[in-house]
């Protein structure tokens, strides 16, 4: 599958420059000092680095949870820290599926309400919302738990769910914080063949890992250190 | 999209099932007692305004003796007399001035029925002054009075106690053992101000009374007196110049203190309705206070539940969720508890308004339009109470709420 690129062809997140500091009693606390990264459509990225390195702050400013304190993050060539909160809210809902590594289902829903709550704040109906969220879940292998409420299914298949919550609106770019650290080796394959098959088709994969093994499924391989990126090196080359 | 809110608010209402009654709870004894408080309160000033129109307007009340509460009534030496009457009477802006007797306890008797009554001895013009029609046969007239007839006019409640569906008009019956004929009944009045039925009464000739019921002891005297000024513009003049005319027939020097007293009806009504009118308002300014405690209950709720679920509300951003989202999702949620609670709380207001005219037969009035207002009141109460914790809700930060815990 191959998206029309628009043109002049823009790389779906350019970060350059990008400073993050916290303020603390101390004062401001750096944690991202001058990252410099391009990812294009179709990349699968994972971003490693040892703990408090800022891949996280890093993964919340992408996902346009969090706003960068200096530098440019442009998505699909658009300039984010000059978008309103409403636009950022759109982004989030439609152009960017995020999967947490503590699943954050909503406790008291249904599985399938769960997955169809992206398309709610779309304004799709209810019929639509159902019919959009069943076939997610069945493709993710849950179709028969649609019922359930997350307390009553294992870790490993409240990923899914989250994964399936992730991909209900169909987004172009799905940023994963540990998606496997909380769920055994196993599991995490699993999870790992599901993320292989999206990228296959054509979605574009950010993943932060601390476990080579699942870093390994990934084309690329981004490091930080400290704030800044280490590393950064192609793996395996990208499908289209 | 808004139906799929109202859903997810009534889900959340229902998770926390106790929670959410105690807070409608406050909502609905707020309103409920609105409600009662209204119907109640408008009913005491309807029955007020009802017995002041029939009363009759611009009379004083003339009594023989320095007060009218104080020891008066037993006495047999009665300060004003016929003759003051007449001299009243000609005085400027004076219609009406009618002589007449407190009501006295009386035994009424017709063929086998009895019945404890009261009897006013007066004159015809009585009848004018209070617009005292007869709703069978006719009224008195003044040569009844001078030739001292036993003819009797019947209050309403009297008629149907004594005759039930028959017509008494020109029958016998007996007052304390002596007969009289039945000359007319009088239209129904209803209460009095002081909570009597005006109705339980017979009126007859002042003369009658004196000289056929109680001997002739007192002739020529008489106890009470209603005087009808022409306009109420007249009122004060006519008091002073009443008040002048009997001091100078009476020869009251200066210093010496009346022998009779004046008391204006107007002005009692006025201010017993000036008196409903503060007590209704009382009533509804302390049933609202209950309703804003309601109002405040609900913002308390509210502003737990959305600490409580600040991750929920990081989550739903996280997905692409709207600031008005948040916002409308938690003031859907206090909107329906409010609303929820108006409406029990106006069938019970309702409810307990119809139980205190049943239990204590105190008027009540439940109109349409008073319901309205205090459901919209309160419905409102809601929406303000609960915009503050919504507000607060949307304005979450949604790194802030998803790290929460
Ligand atoms: N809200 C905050 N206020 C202050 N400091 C913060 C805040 N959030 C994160 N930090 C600090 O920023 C640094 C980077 O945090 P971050 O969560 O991005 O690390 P990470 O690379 O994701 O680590 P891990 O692998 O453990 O998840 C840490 O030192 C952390 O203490
Ligand atoms: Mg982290």
């Amino acid at each position: 599958m191959t998206r029309s690129a628009p043109v002049p062809e823009a790389p779906l997140i350019r970060v350059e420059g990008l400073f993050k500091s916290y303020a603390t009693p101390a004062g401001p606390f750096p944690v991202l000092k001058d990252v410099n990264l391009t990812i294009e459509s179709g990349e699968y990225v994972a971003v490693m680095g040892h703990s408090g390195s800022g891949k996280s702050t890093f993964m919340n400013i992408l996902g346009c949870l969090d706003r960068p304190t200096a530098g440019q993050y442009a998505l699909d060539g658009q300039r984010v820290a000059q978008l309103a909160k409403d636009q950022l809210a759109h982004l989030r809902g439609r152009t960017i599926g995020f999967v947490f590594q503590g699943f954050n289902l909503l406790p008291r829903m249904n599985l399938e309400d769960n997955v169809a709550l992206p398309l709610v704040y779309c304004g799709i109906g209810k019929e639509e919302r159902r019919r959009r969220s069943r076939e997610i879940l069945e493709k993710v292998g849950l179709g028969s738990y649609a019922k359930s409420l997350p307390n009553r299914i294992s870790g490993g298949q409240q990923q899914r769910v989250a994964i399936a919550r992730a991909l209900v609106n169909r987004p172009r770019l799905i940023l994963a914080d540990e998606p496997t650290g909380n769920l055994d080796s196993h599991t995490g394959e699993e999870i790992m063949a599901l993320f292989g098959q999206l990228n296959a088709a054509g979605i574009t994969i950010v993943l932060v890992t601390h476990e080579p093994d699942i870093a390994a499924h990934a084309r690329r391989q981004v490091r930080f250190l400290d704030g800044r990126i280490l590393s950064d090196q192609i793996i395996r080359p990208r499908l289209c | 999209m808004l139906k799929a809110m109202l859903e997810e608010a009534w889900q959340a209402m229902g998770a926390n099932r106790l929670r959410t009654f105690l807070t409608m709870l406050g909502m609905v004894i707020g309103v409920g007692a609105v409600v009662l408080m209204i119907s109640v309160g408008q009913g005491a000033r309807y029955a007020v305004n009802q017995t002041i129109s029939t009363m009759g307007s611009n009379l004083f009340i003339l009594g023989s003796g320095p007060s009218v509460s104080g020891g008066v009534k037993g006495s047999t030496l009665f300060t004003l007399k016929m003759a003051d009457a007449e001299a009243i009477e000609e005085l400027d802006h004076v219609e009406v001035v009618a002589p007449y007797h407190h009501p006295a306890p009386a035994q009424v008797q017709f063929g086998a029925n009895n019945w404890k009554s009261s009897v006013v001895p007066t004159v015809p013009g009585y009848l004018d002054c209070r617009v005292w029609n007869t709703v069978a046969g006719r009224p008195f007239s003044d040569s009844d009075v001078r030739s001292a007839t036993t003819v009797a006019l019947l209050g309403w409640t009297v008629a149907q106690k004594l005759f039930g569906d028959m017509d008494p008009v020109d029958k016998i019956i007996r007052i304390q053992g002596v007969a009289f004929t039945v000359l007319g009944v009088l239209a129904p009045k209803g209460q009095s101000l002081d909570g009597r039925d005006q109705d339980d009464t017979l009126v007859i000739p002042l003369t009658t009374y004196q000289r056929k019921l109680f001997g002739e002891s007192f002739r020529g005297s008489v106890q009470l007196m209603m005087v009808k000024a022409a306009s109420s513009e007249a009122m004060p003049g006519v008091e002073k110049s009443i008040a002048a005319l009997l001091r100078q027939r009476h020869r009251l020097r200066e210093g010496v203190a009346d022998d009779f007293s004046i008391r204006n009806l107007t002005a009692v009504a006025e201010s017993a309705a000036e008196t409903t009118r503060i007590m209704s308002l009382l009533l509804g300014a302390i049933a609202s206070i209950s309703l804003l405690v309601g109002g405040i209950g609900i913002m308390n709720i509210m502003l737990v539940s959305v600490t409580e679920r600040t991750r929920e509300i990081g989550i739903r951003l996280a997905i692409g969720a709207r600031e008005q989202d948040i916002l409308l999702q938690f003031l859907l949620e206090a909107i329906i508890i409010s609303v929820a609670g108006c409406c029990i709380g106006v069938v019970l207001g309702i409810g307990g308004a119809l139980l205190t005219n049943a239990l204590t037969g105190t008027a009540i009035i439940i109109s349409g339009s008073s319901l309205l207002v205090s459901f919209l009141v309160a419905a409102g109460v809601g929406v303000f109470f609960g915009y503050y914790p919504a507000r607060k809700a949307a304005r979450l930060d949604p790194i802030e709420s998803l790290r929460y815990q």
